[in-house]
């Protein structure tokens, strides 16, 4: 079976001034067409590594990328990115963000009125209708994070690749978030590549989890399918046995077999 | 929003506004004095020392000026520039009447329309040098943005340019002079020349001192960019050109404009020491002649020079400072 998203034995190796840092090992990962999957480790494992060789941000030192039977070594809206820290204009609002987006995409593919459309509908989709006009440093890290969001959907990528997007977020927020984004998951049934390092998020939104092992040489340690039935609600899976079964095995896997070591070794994110 | 709260908004209004309102009047009237009083008490105390001091030294012109005398040629320059004003009027007048005779007597006949030629006055100085700070100031920007851009995206260019820009960056205008001036003489020949040699030599050497600030700020601005904003644009696939105007450009806006003002700053107080060489006819020809003049007044209107020069340096970082609020989405780059 060829994969949608082909992560095909990729190495890499960065040059550091005490000669060469090995992140990854032969990392290998086949995604199907319109899966949610999350990689999970502990910091400085290399997951953001992985993400930014997808999104064609960093070249894998071996092996390669195939998105759709062609390989990809350069970064391309159909691979778009949703950054840890929304990284937004701070000059141009939540309308003028994605519409930066849309416009260097849609050029000559759709009109202006088909345009604005599409931007009110993607910041409709992540529930920012309200605050079209404001501009990042007028609203809250949440609000700016479903910009990002909105702005990479509606580059209409192939794949979407989150690095870490709730991350810097408050819990309550993000869990807000979180449930947009199933929300919006469920109708647009994009493939997702998700980095996060919380457990819970992981097993509420994912299809598979992949659990990597910790560097240097990081590679993938360990695939969890997750079989709960969709939709899925926060409250619900709380006293679900498998949904804690699940979440039981990734805990066992982070904190038993691939515990940080307490040396750590040089850092790359 | 009705005038009076938009008044109050205003911090100079503010406290006045709320005086009148009622509110908490003690508080304000202090807020009053703190903002007002102690400036206008600082400079009464300034003119205060000035006056004296300046009684107790003679120089071969006289005394030194006071506050008062110096009041008394800032108003004998007002006059001067009233009574050129009407013999300019008048001289237009009487060469219109005169034409007009000429013409009604024979309607075939050349009439010749002459410019008046007086002496300079004072505002005309001030105008002078104003313009030719902005073209010198103008024309540092439009080499030192592009440059600044070129220099902060590229490492390379930046460890080239860096050695250059830290030893032309202290020279001093009168260094600059000679050089500008030569180089202006031979390169700049024309029968009919648009500007004024001395022009050319004041605003290049304005140019020439003042681009490094600005070059400095938007290279530190453009090579500051967050590399998330960076990696957006890649994966827009935004081209370079797009990329320095979209991204690029607008990131660097506060940084830029920081330079700018600092540029200005740097240029008007270079310009002064140019044209009393160069012989521009602007205010630093003004402090010289008057230097080479030598009368009584001669101290006085020197006096009243650097007060102008003191008070539109004022202006023009102030004006800089709105300009830099205005194009500023950074608001906290503003403070300095």
């Amino acid at each position: 079976m060829s994969a949608h998203l082909n992560i095909d034995h990729v190495s890499m190796e960065f040059d550091t001034p005490s000669g060469k840092f090995k992140a990854l090992e032969n990392v290998n990962l086949k995604i199907k067409k319109g899966e949610f999957v999350s990689l999970i480790g502990h910091s400085g494992c290399g997951k953001s590594t992985v993400l930014n060789i997808i999104a064609g941000l960093y070249q894998a030192t071996q092996g390669g990328i195939v998105l759709d039977g062609k390989e990809v070594s350069e970064p391309g809206p159909e691979r778009a990115v949703v950054f840890q820290n929304h990284s937004l204009f701070p000059w141009l609002t939540a309308y003028e963000n994605v519409e930066l987006a849309v416009k260097q995409i849609f050029k000559g593919k759709k009109s202006k009125a088909e345009m604005k459309e599409w931007i009110e509908h993607n910041l409709a989709l992540v529930h920012m209708s309200h605050a079209l006009h404001k501009k990042p440093d007028e609203i809250s890290g949440g609000m700016k994070q479903r910009v990002g969001i909105a702005r990479a959907l509606a580059m209409e990528p192939t794949v979407l690749l989150m690095d870490e997007p709730f991350g810097a977020l408050d819990a309550l927020t993000r869990s807000h978030l979180q449930d947009s984004l199933m929300e919006i998951q469920r109708d647009l049934k994009n493939t997702v590549v998700m980095i996060t390092h919380d457990v819970d998020e992981a097993v509420l939104l994912s299809d598979r989890i992949v659990m990597m092992s910790n560097g240097p040489a990081a590679s993938v340690g360990e695939i969890l399918d997750i079989d709960l039935p969709r939709p899925r609600h926060r409250l619900e899976l709380a006293d679900n046995p498998m949904y804690n079964k699940y979440r039981a095995d990734v805990l066992r896997f982070l904190h038993e077999r691939h515990a940080k070591p307490d040396v750590p070794s040089s850092k790359v994110a | 929003m009705n005038v009076v709260s938009k008044m109050e908004d205003l911090r100079i209004f503010a406290p006045w506004v709320r005086i009148i309102k009622g509110e908490n009047r003690r508080e304000q009237v202090n807020v009053l004095l703190r903002s007002l009083g102690v400036p206008i008490l600082a400079f009464a105390l300034f003119l205060g020392i000035w006056d004296s001091a300046a009684k107790s030294v003679v120089t071969s012109l006289g005394q030194v000026p006071g506050p008062s005398q110096v009041f008394e040629q800032a108003k004998g320059l007002w006059q001067e520039y009233r009574a050129e004003s009407v013999k300019e009027e008048k001289f237009y007048e009487r060469q219109e009447k005169r034409n007009a005779k000429k013409l009604a007597e024979n309607p075939d006949a050349t009439v010749k329309w002459r410019d008046y030629r007086g002496r300079t006055t004072y505002p005309q100085q001030i105008l002078t040098s104003l313009y030719t700070v902005f073209t010198g100031f103008i024309l540092a920007s439009l080499i030192a943005v592009p440059l600044g851009i070129l220099t902060g995206l590229s490492q390379t260019l930046n460890n080239a340019m860096n050695p250059i820009i830290q030893i032309f960056k202290p020279v001093s205008p009168l260094a600059w002079l000679p050089i500008v001036t030569m180089v202006v003489s031979a390169v700049y020949v024309s029968d009919d020349p648009m500007f004024e040699k001395s022009f050319v030599t004041s605003a290049i050497t304005v140019m020439l001192c003042c681009m490094w600030p600005t070059l400095i700020n938007t290279a530190v601005g453009v090579s500051s960019i967050s590399s998330d904003l960076l990696n957006v644009a890649k994966v827009l696939r935004l081209s370079w050109w797009s990329k320095i105007i979209k991204v690029v450009l607008p990131s660097a806006i506060p940084m830029i404009f920081t330079g700018m003002r600092m540029s200005l700053g740097v240029g008007w107080m270079v310009l002064i020491a140019a044209e009393m060489l160069a012989q521009n006819p602007g205010l630093g020809k003004f402090v010289w002649d008057e230097f080479q003049n030598g009368s009584s007044n001669s101290l006085g209107r020197i006096m009243v020079a650097v007060l102008t020069i003191g008070f539109i340096g004022f202006l023009l970082d102030w004006m800089m400072l709105q300009l830099q609020k205005y194009f500023s989405w950074d608001k906290s780059a503003v403070s300095r």
